[in-house]
């Protein structure tokens, strides 16, 4: 490639091929990704922070290290930008609250450490529903991200800025965090591919907590071969994270270039009723014929719990969230309320100006759920449901490789559409929260349009620990559609 | 109406690991503030635990040592509740599925005299649960200060049944379990710095009847002596209380050392909603009968049991074992040197008396004396009382010598030899102080032979003091009662 | 719900207006999640873990923490090395 100013349109995979034959430089990929930034955030707010000469700083050694011939991997000196809810010794983490809004981590999250041992150019802090709670990014203290196919429209949450750094070209690669679907549906909206892996695949370390039993940092790329990469690199057993589990990472960059033999994929009667956009039914049924041309044999299958998925996801998650965020009180590294004048207050106080309402509303719910007298009905009947869900899926991969299913009911919603009825949000996570509830792999993969050019995506869910094969389904469709390397015009 | 007490305790004993409960970074006493902390300790954003199998193992120790039943499995939950001290807001503790459940503590109370060992029985304990510390608050006028250094440090809580009936009940408890602690090398147990602390649950009931009365939770037990008065005073008040009509409410009161009474700080209705979960972060513990008989085999003694031991079988006076028992490192040192001596209860005698009085000494000092590098050692100990058995050297002395056994490190034998102290066992030479001593003093002599026992000690003294205390004294009696009744 | 109750627990100041608002929408939140008493779930484990395992743990050995310059770097008041907070009685 001749022309730098298009730098920014490649895929992680193209950025790594013109690293190694030389044509440019990290140097010049980040500034082109800079100069990106400014351009379009203004428009797209993806960004919360970003520290220019940090990272140009990391090229700079990604360079040195090239010209010596030792670098540490393909993606070395190519930017990954992180939800700002993942520590980076140094930079700030707001969790997109005000209680953290003068907060500077002194330590790196375990993903963080691997990516700097990949020579990843560590990039810039991207916009989320406070907390990790939200599904629009609307819920965020310092202001929407905007969806770059549709500026009047979410990006999805609560990796908003994640899906939308890569949607706007911002960022060849992000990460971001799935409790609910905080991944695959902002990926889904805004037309990228978007991972949540195997609960304790990837460490929880350094990631500020949401609810503990369902969280998982997953990546954001234009493509299933990037995100393959890219998980292959932030993968493994962390001893610092006691729920990480000690299996052996495959390559999983190498397992999906092996020849793949079309597989079995499961269709859940229950998420193709009701409820669905009519122009995500049409995506979703062409896919499903994409895979049944490709020889894959596609059957009906059960998920009858489903529709008790999003009470046991808002109870377990709410509750575990409720104690998390108990921490973020204005004592010890949090802002502190200036109208506190005894120790309650500064609780008290620092947490309701500090918090966003939908925060606020959840530790209330969290804390009611596991408050005396309540937590048989709710907590504990939510676990038990939760195996419930799980044996459901078990049953299902009894029959099937992979469970095929639409991301979201519907593509990208307009500013302030749901944001006052909690419920109607809830619903929108319908597809995606039963995947973290048994704690399984799922991918959103972009699968078409609407008629008005929004972006749909096709959701697959995977066996635990099994995301090579998951990715290379995903990838027998993606690289033939490509639909992620469509760009928005901004 | 007569009343009696019934007392529950429950004591937060902290583990004497190296790293803390949750984390690998260093517990310790006394450092700088906020110098032991980490992501983990400070519950910083992202921070996730992972816990000490030490921590574990030394629970399990405690819990064999106390007779308790060792879970197959058990998990941890959060405590949620917010105070400045505790960097999470949520505690990790144990709630449904502690590490022990059951158990007892043998305690004793005091006897009649000293001298006379006292009446035994077996406390029962409801539970044993691990958890992790909290941090140290300090008071000022208008604000307080923060440490985190102690915070996330192993604790071991350790709950009585209702079962103790008197404030020297609630003493010979902690004494107790203290030495039990201490013996086995889990805790130095030292409560001013806060290793062993104490809350205490205290009701009343008339005598003679059987259910319990209305339970205070009694906290800031920061002493030996405070758990002592602020229990004795709990039971007045509660007591004064009842006889005046008055009815006791449920709540939890402060002990304040300084003003010696007792204040409430919240009601049952004001009592926390702890909103206990299961730690999503966190997986449980299973304990195979392997690890619990591995730990089982090197179980040090009970205290209680060792000191049976030497009174029955080593024939050693109550005295001297209530002084050893409640020290490890003094009771293997006892052994070893009753080991190589013919009379143990002598050893034991010197070791409670003179080695504690030098350690003692040597403490204020060089600090903390540790009986590893006792300047007498078990053997050179073993040797002065054989060389007094033997009739080489008179118990005089040995007292004599024994301080400067320990100053100098030198043994018995070359101290005695360098200054000629061996006593004198010369039979003629003992024969004509003797006849001297009769001849110096003849009203004493008469009165022996006139049956007056004790008049022969009037002679030996003299003796003695003609041989500046050497003479053996043992054939001192003898030559006397050859010279005075042929 | 007792909504003074759990945002005390929760120690979070509620504005009136949230209050009244947080009251409806919880209100209906919790119709929503009534379905869940319905399901039989007699005999069933609860599922605390996705995937469960026994004694993650790790030796006794330690590292060297923060210094306390960095413990407090984000501390919003302190002093003496130590945190600032107003005036606390034992609760
Ligand atoms: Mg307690
Ligand atoms: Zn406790």
């Amino acid at each position: 490639m001749t022309d730098h100013s298009e730098i920014f349109t490649l895929t992680g995979s193209e950025l790594s091929d013109g690293l190694a034959s030389g044509q440019f430089s990290s140097e010049e990929v980040t500034k082109s990704y800079l100069s990106r930034i400014k351009e379009v955030d203004d428009k797209v707010h993806a960004f919360l922070s970003y520290d220019e000469e940090d990272m140009l700083d990391q090229a700079k050694s990604s360079d040195q290290r090239r010209a010596s011939g030792k670098i540490l991997g393909p993606l070395d000196g190519v930017p990954v930008c992180l939800k700002d809810v993942i520590s980076a010794k140094g930079q700030p983490l707001t969790a997109a609250s005000k209680i953290l809004e003068k907060y500077r981590s002194p330590y790196d999250a375990t993903v963080t450490i691997k990516l700097k041992k990949a020579g990843v150019v560590v990039g810039g802090r991207l916009n989320l529903d406070e907390f990790a709670m939200g599904s629009s990014t609307e819920n965020s203290a310092y202001g929407p991200t905007c969806n770059p196919w549709d500026l009047g429209r979410v990006p999805g949450g609560s990796s908003g800025g994640s899906s939308a750094a890569v949607a706007a070209r911002e960022a060849p690669l992000t990460l971001g965090s799935d409790t609910g679907g905080s991944i695959r549906q902002p990926a889904s909206l805004c037309g990228v591919v978007g991972m949540k892996p195997t609960y304790g695949r990837v460490s929880r370390y350094g990631l500020a907590a949401f609810a503990s039993s369902l969280d998982q940092i997953g990546p954001f790329s234009q493509t299933v071969e990037d995100t393959a990469q890219l998980l292959e690199i932030i993968s493994g057993h962390d001893p610092l994270d006691s729920t990480s589990y000690p299996t052996p990472v495959p390559s999983f960059s190498n397992e999906i270039r092996q020849p793949f033999k079309p597989c079995k994929l499961g269709l859940p009667k229950e998420f193709f009723g009701t409820g669905m956009d009519d122009d995500v039914r049409k995506s979703i049924e062409q896919s499903i014929q994409w895979y049944r041309d490709k020889g894959y044999e596609l059957v009906e299958i059960s998920l009858p719990t489903t529709e008790l998925s999003i009470p046991v996801y808002y109870v377990i998650a709410t509750a575990e969230a409720s104690s998390n965020l108990a921490r973020y009180d204005g004592i010890r590294y949090t802002s502190r309320s200036e109208h506190a004048e005894n120790a309650i207050d500064v609780y008290a106080k620092s947490r309701g100006e500090g918090f966003g309402e939908e925060v606020k509303r959840r530790c209330i719910l969290g804390a009611y759920g596991l408050s005396s007298g309540y937590y048989d009905a709710y907590y504990l009947r939510a676990q038990k449901t939760r195996t419930l869900i799980r044996n459901d899926f078990d049953k299902a991969f009894e029959q099937v490789d992979a469970i095929l299913t639409p991301t979201s009911p519907t593509p990208a919603f307009k500013f302030g559409e749901k944001s006052e009825d909690p419920i109607s949000m809830y619903l929108s996570d319908i597809y995606t929260i039963s995947t973290n509830l048994a704690g399984l792999p799922g991918i959103s993969i972009p699968c078409g349009f609407t008629e008005n050019g929004l972006p749909i995506g096709m959701q697959l869910i995977g066996q635990a620990f099994e995301e090579g094969k998951l990715l290379s389904i995903a990838h027998d469709y993606d690289r033939e559609l490509q639909l992620g390397r469509s760009q928005p015009s901004l | 109406m007569d009343y009696e007490a019934v007392i529950g305790l429950e004591v937060h004993v902290q583990l004497n690991t190296k790293s803390k409960m949750f984390t690998r970074v260093s517990t310790g006493f006394g450092k700088s503030p906020n110098t032991l902390t980490n992501p983990v300790v400070l519950g910083l954003p992202g921070a996730l635990p992972v816990m000490n199998r030490d921590a574990i193992e030394k629970s399990i120790k405690v819990g064999l040592l106390l007779s308790c039943k060792i879970a197959e499995v058990c998990k941890w939950d959060r405590k949620n509740y917010f105070y400045p001290d505790m960097p999470k807001n949520y505690q990790i503790s144990q709630f449904d599925q502690p590490i022990c459940e059951g158990g007892e503590v043998e305690i004793e109370m005091p006897g009649d005299s000293p001298s006379e060992i006292g009446s035994h029985r077996i406390v029962q304990l409801t539970r044993i649960h691990l958890e992790e510390d909290v941090g140290k608050l300090t008071h000022y006028e208008s604000d307080s200060l923060v440490d985190y250094n102690r915070a996330g440090c192993p604790l071991l809580e350790i709950v009585s049944e209702p079962d103790l009936y008197s404030p020297e009940e609630v003493f010979a408890y902690l004494t107790s379990l203290r030495n039990s602690l201490v013996s086995a090398e889990i805790s130095p147990c030292d409560m001013e710095k806060g290793q062993l602390r104490c809350d205490a649950n205290i009701s009343i009931r008339p005598v003679g009847t059987s259910t319990l009365g209305t339970k205070v939770e009694l906290k800031n037990l920061n002493t030996i002596s405070g758990v002592k008065n602020g229990v004795e005073y709990e039971i007045r008040r509660q007591t004064k209380a009842l006889n005046e009509g008055e009815t006791i409410i449920q709540e939890t009161r402060r002990w304040n050392p300084d003003q010696k009474y007792t204040t409430p700080m919240r009601t049952k209705e004001m009592a926390h909603d702890y909103r206990y979960f299961p730690d999503p972060d966190l997986m449980p513990v299973k304990i195979d009968p392997e690890w619990v008989n591995r730990i089982s085999k090197d179980l040090p003694e009970k205290p209680f049991d060792k000191q049976r031991r030497y009174m029955e079988e080593m024939n050693i006076p109550y005295t001297s074992t209530s002084a050893l028992c409640g020290d490890r490192p003094l009771c293997e040192y006892f052994e070893k040197a009753a080991s190589h001596c013919s009379a143990p209860s002598k050893v034991a005698n010197w070791v409670v008396n003179d080695l504690l009085r030098e350690v003692s000494h040597s403490e204020k000092d060089q600090q903390g004396v540790n009986l590893e590098n006792c300047p007498v050692s078990p053997e050179s100990l073993a040797e002065l009382v054989n060389l007094i058995e033997d009739g080489v050297v008179s118990n005089n002395v040995a007292k004599e010598i024994f301080p400067e056994m320990y100053a100098s490190r030198k043994s018995a034998k070359t101290l005695i030899a360098e200054k000629g102290l061996e006593m004198k066992s010369d039979g003629d030479e003992i024969e004509t102080l003797c006849a001297q001593a009769i001849s110096n003093d003849p009203d004493a002599a008469d009165k022996f032979r006139g049956g007056k026992e004790g008049a022969i000690n009037a002679l030996k003294g003299s003796v003695m003091k003609a041989t500046r205390g050497q003479a053996n004294p043992k054939i001192v009696d003898e030559t006397l009662r050859r010279l005075l009744l042929p | 719900m007792d909504i003074d109750y759990v945002a005390n627990l929760a120690r979070i100041e509620l504005t009136p207006e949230e209050r009244k608002k947080f009251q409806g929408q919880l209100g209906d939140v919790l119709v929503y999640f009534e379905k869940l008493q319905e399901v039989n779930v007699e005999g069933v484990t609860p599922t605390a873990h996705a995937f469960p395992r026994f004694n993650v743990w790790d030796e006794d050995e330690p590292t060297t923490g923060f210094t306390s310059d960095e413990a407090l770097k984000n501390a919003p008041k302190s002093r003496n090395d130590q945190i600032v907070v107003p005036k606390v009685i034992e609760e």
